[in-house]
């Protein structure tokens, strides 16, 4: 079991590029994937769904396009709120605007519209760099939530001023609605968020991925090595763009339903998806996971085993679950800089020798 | 002016072609400090080439000239025949100029393997939508120019290091992995920026050695700047001498030995 390389080898550099090298590895997500799409479903009801799966499904993909961003390519964004909003916004045009369309493109076509809204704001991160740059982003995260508030053509005059998602299905089943069976939006979710995975992992294993990390690493140096710091910055804020617009529109269409703009999407959001990048892990697909399940299911946890497991009165474990998961956070951060995705690999590093110091 | 056909054969007996870069007249100033005073020289097809001189003599502003760094404010950068026009540094990469810097350059975050690779960026083509997918044209073009990338890790004795991430090696080792970077672009030349700077003897005598058989193998036309006056006779087959900005001396380093004005340079001159 801790010794899972033993034996494993490669006579290819294909299967040195593999995502999983080591076969456990790849057997473990394989069993994973099967789990998640063919087992979950049957087992699933509305409280698992709203409370635990769909927010961790779609804040994984919002926190993998930062981490592309923020991560990978070292462009540090607070516009993560903004440009979830902006994808919730283009499906709630294309949904209106199309209805014949099925809802699958909608939602991709919103991570395109993300994407380009993104790029334009990422023009600016070829002149300025680190702390300027997230102030910046955070003038599209403020602008962008204006324009969505004051202008009536985006949330079609409305008297609410809020989007409401129509109902729509994929092959005659509810996914969005009031009426819909609670695997459906799960499964839908679940389609997008594998997609984002594998398509992050495809592009940070490749050329791509390594001009990125070179742009973030030493970006004089990687100029000289022939990387266009224009191309491959605007990239990064395309790609990562694309996934959260996506994460946005899953987030208004399936999530919640209705969306107030301000509310769903303000600062707070833009600051909760780039604290999950963080305590998962800077450039890190799996970091992007564990980040979004630390933050998604920590409370959850919290809340159900003091108010259902100790009998607490609610208001209390609310307050407490605050304390504990900042602390939490702290004490994370402070164990290991580099996020639970480090935390991982060094627990795996030492789980190969032991019981043996070296 | 030399012809660009012509060539000449070293005391060892390599055949040296024609001119691959020639710098015309280049000045480079910083405000009112001349950097570079009206500065010619040339690189051959398949020799070494050194640029000398005491600290401040505007050895790395020629470098960086040379990469495209910096933009001169006279004069002219002659690559393959063709006049240079200014550009940026990755256009000057792309077209297959090389090199590596002073204080080490790599990608900390990266390990050897994908510091390597990355030397492969002119090579690799496949667009944004092909690598989303990886089956077929991303996965095919990355195993081959991991082929290339691996043979010049062997080349450099780095193998036991390829998964390391770069920020754990030790200096000397760095130093190698960068050369392996440059060395992954198959660069028509190979700028090296002191690359024996705070090394022992025997960490020198390495990069000597594997300067000499890219040099030989690979026929990789090679312009260092080095402070070890020793390392770079023995290594160089022409020498350029710059002091304060000028050209002072230019030839083999037997001439370049005997000319009074490098000496006055190196050892400074009585004044009376």
């Amino acid at each position: 079991m801790f010794c899972r390389e033993a034996g494993d080898f490669k006579t290819s550099y294909e299967q040195d590029n593999q995502t999983f090298p080591i076969k456990f590895d790849r057997y473990r997500y394989y069993a994973v994937l099967v789990a998640a799409f063919a087992v979950v479903p049957f087992f699933i009801n509305d409280y698992w769904v709203n409370a635990v799966f769909l927010p961790f499904l779609i804040y994984s993909i919002a926190a993998i396009g930062l981490n592309i961003l923020v991560g990978y390519c070292g462009q540090v964004s607070l516009g993560t709120g903004g440009f979830m909003a902006v994808g919730a916004y283009a499906s709630y045009k294309l949904m209106t605007a199309f209805p014949e369309v099925s809802i699958f493109f909608h939602v991709i076509l919103a991570g395109g519209v993300t994407s380009i809204v993104c790029v334009l704001f990422g023009l600016p991160s070829l002149r300025i760099k680190g702390f300027y740059l997230a102030v910046a982003t955070l003038a599209a995260q403020f602008f962008l939530v204006w324009l969505f508030n004051r202008v009536g053509w985006f949330y079609n005059y409305s008297a609410s001023g809020q989007i409401t998602a129509p109902e729509r299905s994929v092959f005659g089943v509810a996914i969005t609605g009031a009426a819909n069976p609670p695997w459906s939006a799960y499964l839908f979710c679940l389609v997008f968020t594998v997609a984002a995975a594998i398509i992050a992992r495809n592009l940070t294993r490749g050329t791509v991925g390594r001009k990125w990390m070179a742009i973030r690493d030493m970006d004089i140096a990687a100029e000289i090595i022939g990387v266009n710091p224009l191309k491959a910055k605007l990239t990064a804020f395309a790609v990562s763009g694309f996934f959260v617009g996506i994460s946005g529109a899953l987030f208004f269409a399936v999530y919640l339903g209705a969306v107030e703009v301000g509310e769903a999407f303000g600062i707070n959001k833009s600051f909760l998806v780039l604290f999950m990048v963080i305590i998962g892990g800077l450039g890190s697909i799996f970091g992007s996971f564990a980040g979004a399940a630390f933050l998604v299911l920590l409370p959850v946890l919290l809340k159900n085993t003091l108010v259902g497991g100790l009998g607490w009165p609610t208001d209390l474990a609310a307050h407490l679950e605050f304390i504990i998961v900042g602390a939490l956070i702290i004490i994370f951060l402070i164990a290991e800089p580099h996020g639970l995705a480090q935390l991982w690999r060094v627990a795996k590093e030492k789980l190969r020798l032991w019981p043996f110091p070296h | 002016m030399l012809d660009a056909s012509e060539g000449y054969t070293t005391e060892d007996g390599r055949k040296i072609g024609g001119v691959v870069m020639e710098m015309k007249n280049i000045t480079l100033r910083f405000g009112g400090v001349v950097a570079i005073k009206d500065i010619s020289f040339d690189i051959r097809q398949g020799e070494i080439r050194a640029i000398i001189g005491p600290n401040g003599a505007g050895k790395s502003s020629m470098l960086n000239v040379i990469s495209g760094f910096y933009h001169p404010q006279e004069g002219e950068v002659w690559y393959q025949g063709t006049r240079r026009p200014p550009m940026k540094p990755y256009q000057v990469a792309q077209q297959g100029i090389a090199r590596t810097f002073q204080n080490i350059a790599l990608f900390e975050g990266m390990t050897v393997l994908d510091n390597v690779m990355t030397g492969r960026m002119r090579q690799m083509k496949a667009g944004l939508f092909a690598q989303a997918i990886w089956k077929g044209r991303a996965e095919r073009e990355e195993v081959a120019n991991r082929e290339v990338v691996e043979k010049v890790i062997d080349f450099l004795e780095i193998q036991h290091i390829r998964k390391t991430p770069v920020g754990r090696l030790p200096y000397g080792l760095k130093k190698r992995v960068e050369l392996a970077r440059a060395l992954a672009a198959e660069p028509s030349i190979l700028l090296l920026d002191e690359p024996m700077a705070g090394m022992n003897v025997e960490e020198k005598e390495d990069m000597s050695r594997f300067i000499l058989d890219v040099n030989d193998e690979f026929g990789t036309t090679i312009a260092l700047i080095e402070h070890d006056m020793g390392v770079v006779m023995d290594l160089s087959d022409r020498v350029v001498v710059m002091d304060y900005g000028k050209k002072i001396g230019d030839g083999t380093p037997d001439e370049v030995r005997n000319n009074q004005d490098v000496i006055d340079a190196y050892l400074g001159v009585a004044h009376d």
